[in-house]
């Protein structure tokens, strides 16, 4: 079994000067939590997911969220076949072991929520009849935050069920520079060779699990999730769900970096990522990032 | 990835720029400390005040447009006229602190950096302090402690960081209570000097409603009646029974045919008491001021605490005008006569009456005197007359003419006590017997609360005496042969109809229950908190164990008390925020010895990021401090055992103190 950070060293070759955006999209695929990517388009939101699937040895389909798409178009469909005289069910792309759902804020509330429970409950239930879909499965979505027009932006409630959402942001200039020079296309997609498959991400998953958690650390997230419900900033605190996934995404993290504990360095790398989309804020003026180190800086890290 | 690396904080030399939060915490501070001064500052400021106030949060919340230098000259210069019109000039502390309410709205309006903020929160401080010239009452108190726990709180806010108001409140809360025990500490041992070291609040020097030394009964037509507390008393034992407490004031013997005023005995004064046989009575008068030289003391006074001297005609007086609420024991005998030796010159001026005038009265008191044969029986004989005679006891007295005893005694009989005390004494007078009037108060009422013996002004009353040979001065009281319940009941029984002020009023149960509750506390504060003087600390310190205490051993007291709280606050917050455990003090140890080079952790910051960022500001130390750091997130996180780290851990303090000399740059 290969160790997950030459997964995210192979990633940073195709998709330049974005390393900790891959560690933490791998660590939310580790800790088995789905992925919302928030950019505007062309900041290789897709070609993250792509390459992630491809190096993880999983099957990847996409699906480009529309206005008139249905949930029928996601979960498949039951045909009538005249030679068998009987309805045969048509998979539908959520059948899958990743799914990218690209622009998921364009389809409508009633897709959105088909996905969403294939999401929650790893199944889909389609005419009285509930089938499982593949593991591991994971959803990376992504959405627009520029354009808003016609769209149909996620609840919070919704929101909860992504473990992070992270965004890419542009190149630095230096790797901007080295992504025009090079060739680093879509072509260099297909000659990727898969580095680890789904029993690697199984085995990486139950390695984090028991990724040892202290005393002192639990501590620390506490007085974390306990700062965002004092009140005063946040009009909702985090959730125990959010916890949790606060928790677990640490471990993956630890995982990543070959490390038998978590520290509250990890805490802190991912907490960003699992908890500003879960945060409505009174004064949202600040930016993402200003927004995480208010929360961080308030809170001491136990000694 | 440290985003908090790159913060972008303005700081400048006067600190911190304002943002909307931190100004809307200043304008919170501004409320409070005008809130208290609303009361007594000029109306017109006021409402300048409340202008400048009310603009300053729209601005902040509707974005209005700010208020522009000439306006705010403008304002400056009217107001500063205003100042000068209204107190007559602009010094002193009157329209000093008018200005100051005014400085700090205007504040409000230039608030640019953060010093600006700490001037508003200064100011504020100050405005409270003020507020205690003016007014030191409970409420008063109550008030500034909230106001001061809200500008604590915006001082808070203005330094630290960005903190919900619930939480700013609670720490400013926390951190007032952790004052109280130095407060109280320094209350009880600052040495204290006899009289006030500054201005008493104007309500100490307040011309109150009291007795005065004349009595004009048939120019008044309405008595009215405040319930204003004249003194407090407070009897060693049982007090006696209400008929028995006759208050003594002023004694007024010289009458011009209108009017009763103090004779020649009144300036005639001894300090001490002539002896008196039989038992006395013990007490200590808590006397609110009254702008004059008066005690009030029961009839017949027999010792007076030094410094007060007693008047030939039997009242108490002090060395100087009562400005302060004062408190001062006395005994009395209630049952006793000073006996019947009086100057001759005295008994003269008991019998003075103008030549002419009141032609009727005199003739009833010349049959009086006939019929009766000895004055003790016609002092009886005029007393049975006012019982007989359908005369009225009400506090609505018709007014009287040229003749006033004629028409009161014939026609209206009609009046109060002073009308019954002057008439009688004239009598007596014109029937040849020494006789005059004694004004004071009558009963009291006593608080079920505290047990004190509440006097209001509305007791205030009017009597008369009369000198009988061989036994001296007698105590008669006509408005009780006229209405007994007065004197035995108090003002509050009187009959139905009459204006009976609120105060007084018997009926509404709760609400009189509720008056002594408040009364009470008004009272223990008074005599606990104002009235601490240094009578009362030598009293309490002597009480607690320290004999013959001066102002060395209180300032020694004072400080090594100090120094206690301060160990003991410090211990409990060293062990609420130090963990009992060896790992975490050697961990803090190495932050401590890092922190004198300015190289310290920051509270969120963990272990590993802490190596990092020292390793890039200080490449020397690099590796003793990641190896440090390793230990202890190794120990502290993971599974290593403790004891081997802590081990290190010290070593690599110690390492570290010798290393920790920062590069000369």
């Amino acid at each position: 079994m290969p160790a997950p950070s030459t997964i995210v060293d192979a990633a940073s070759t195709l998709i330049l000067g974005k390393r900790s955006r891959i560690e933490l999209a791998l660590t939310c695929l580790i800790a088995g939590g789905h992925l919302l990517i928030e950019d505007v388009p062309g900041t290789g939101k897709t070609t993250l997911a792509h390459v992630l699937a491809r190096l993880l040895g999983l099957d990847f389909r996409r699906v480009q969220f529309t206005s008139d798409l249905l949930p029928a178009d996601i979960l498949g469909v039951s045909v009538f076949e005249r030679e068998t005289g009987a309805f045969r069910f048509h998979p539908g792309p959520v059948f899958t072991q990743v799914l990218l759902a690209d622009e998921v804020n364009r389809a409508t509330p009633r897709t959105q929520s088909a996905l969403l429970e294939a999401m929650e409950e790893h199944q889909v239930s389609i005419e009285g009849e509930t089938r499982p879909l593949p593991e591991p499965f994971f959803v990376i979505a992504t959405q627009n935050p520029a354009s808003q027009i016609g769209t149909y932006p996620l609840p919070e409630s919704q929101l909860d069920r992504f473990m992070m959402r992270i965004t890419m942001g542009y190149p630095d200039p230096a790797a901007e520079r080295a992504l025009l020079t090079g060739h680093h296309g879509r072509d260099r997609l297909a000659g990727l060779v898969p580095l680890a498959d789904a029993a690697a991400l199984t085995g990486w998953r139950a390695q984090a699990e028991s990724v040892h958690v202290s005393e002192t650390l639990i501590d620390y997230v506490q007085a974390l999730i306990a700062h965002t419900r004092a009140g005063g900033t946040y009009r909702l605190g985090l959730s125990p769900r959010a916890g949790l996934a606060l928790l677990a995404a640490a471990r993956a993290r630890a995982l990543l970096q070959a490390r038998s504990h978590v520290l509250p360095e990890d805490v802190q790398a991912v907490l960003p990522a699992v908890a500003l989309h879960r945060l409505p804020r009174f004064d949202p003026a600040d930016s993402q990032d200003e927004a995480a180190r208010l929360l961080l800086q308030a809170v001491a890290l136990p000694v | 990835m440290k985003w908090w690396r790159n913060r972008t904080t303005g700081h400048t030399e006067d600190g911190p720029p304002l943002d909307a939060r931190r100004i809307a915490w200043l304008t919170a501070v501004a409320a409070c400390a005008l809130l208290p001064h609303a009361s007594h500052l000029p109306g017109w400021l006021d409402a300048v005040a409340i202008l400048l106030f009310t603009w300053r949060v729209a601005q902040l919340q509707l974005r209005w447009p700010g208020v522009s230098g000439p306006v705010k000259l403008l304002v400056v210069v009217a107001c500063c006229a205003g100042v000068t019109l209204t107190f007559g000039h602009l010094f002193g502390r009157e329209p000093g602190v008018a200005l100051l309410a005014l400085l700090l709205v205007l504040k409000l309006h230039e608030l640019r950096s953060g010093r600006d903020g700490h001037a508003v929160v200064l100011l504020g401080y100050f405005m409270l302090l003020a507020a205690f010239m003016y007014s030191q009452t409970p409420a008063m108190a109550a008030l500034l402690a909230l106001s001061m726990t809200v500008i604590t709180a915006a001082l808070i806010a203005l330094t630290g960081p960005p903190a919900p108001v619930r939480v700013l409140l609670h720490q400013s809360a926390w951190m007032l209570a952790q004052a109280l025990p130095f407060m109280l500490v320094l209350f009880v041992l600052f040495p204290r000097v006899p009289g006030p070291l500054w201005g008493l609040p104007l309500d100490a020097y307040g011309s109150t409603s009291g007795l005065s030394d004349n009595m004009a009964p048939g120019s008044i037509s309405q008595l009215s009646l405040s319930g204003e507390i004249a003194f407090r008393v407070r009897f060693d034992g049982n007090a006696p029974a209400a008929r028995e407490l006759y208050w003594r004031g002023p004694v007024l013997s010289r009458f011009n045919g209108r009017t009763w005023r103090q004779g020649d005995a009144a300036r005639r004064v001894s300090d001490r008491p002539p002896p008196l046989p039989g038992a006395a009575v013990a007490y200590e008068v808590t006397l609110e001021p009254n702008s004059r030289n008066w005690l009030f003391a029961l009839e017949t006074v027999s010792a007076l605490p030094a410094g007060t001297r007693l008047s030939d005609d039997g009242q108490v007086l002090s060395g100087e005008v009562v400005r302060s609420r004062r408190r001062d024991r006395f005994e009395s005998i209630l049952s006793t006569r000073p006996g019947d030796a009086e100057r001759s010159d005295s008994l003269q001026a008991a019998l003075q009456l103008p030549a002419t005038g009141n032609p009727r009265a005199r003739e009833l008191a010349h049959r009086l005197r006939t019929q009766a044969g000895t004055p003790d029986a016609t002092v009886d004989a005029a007393l049975a007359l006012f019982r007989r005679e359908p005369f009225v006891y009400t506090l609505k007295p018709p007014l009287l003419g040229t003749d006033g005893m004629d028409e009161f005694l014939f026609d209206t009989r009609r009046g109060f006590c002073e009308h019954y005390a002057g008439a009688f004494v004239f009598l007596m007078r014109a029937a040849g017997v020494p006789a005059r009037v004694v004004t004071g108060y009558q009963g009291g009422e006593r608080n079920s609360v505290d047990d004190y013996l509440v006097v209001r002004q509305s007791d205030a009353h009017a009597w008369a005496e009369v000198w009988l040979r061989g036994e001296g001065w007698r105590r008669v009281d006509p408005t009780a042969a006229i209405l007994p319940s007065r004197v035995e009941r108090g003002l509050a029984d009187m009959a139905a109809g009459e204006p009976v002020p609120f105060v007084a009023r018997v009926d509404a149960g709760w609400l009189r229950s509720l008056r002594h509750r408040w009364e009470a506390t008004n009272n223990a504060w008074n005599q606990w908190v104002l009235s601490y003087d240094q009578q009362k600390q030598l009293e309490l310190l002597s009480r607690l164990g320290m004999p013959a205490p001066d102002w060395r051993s209180m300032t020694i007291w004072m400080a090594s008390l100090c120094a206690l709280l301060a160990l003991v606050l410090t211990a409990w917050t060293l062990r609420r925020t130090t963990p009992d455990d060896s790992l975490a003090q050697a961990w803090l140890r190495i932050d401590r010895t890092l922190r004198s080079s300015g190289l310290g952790r920051e509270p969120w910051e963990g272990p590993m990021d802490y190596a990092t960022r020292i390793a890039s500001v200080r490449p020397d130390l690099a590796n003793e401090v990641s190896h440090a750091c390793r230990l202890y997130a190794d120990a502290r996180y993971g599974n290593a055992p403790h004891a081997p780290a802590v081990r290190e851990l010290r070593a690599s303090a110690r390492a570290l103190r010798r290393k920790r000399t920062p590069p000369t740059s």
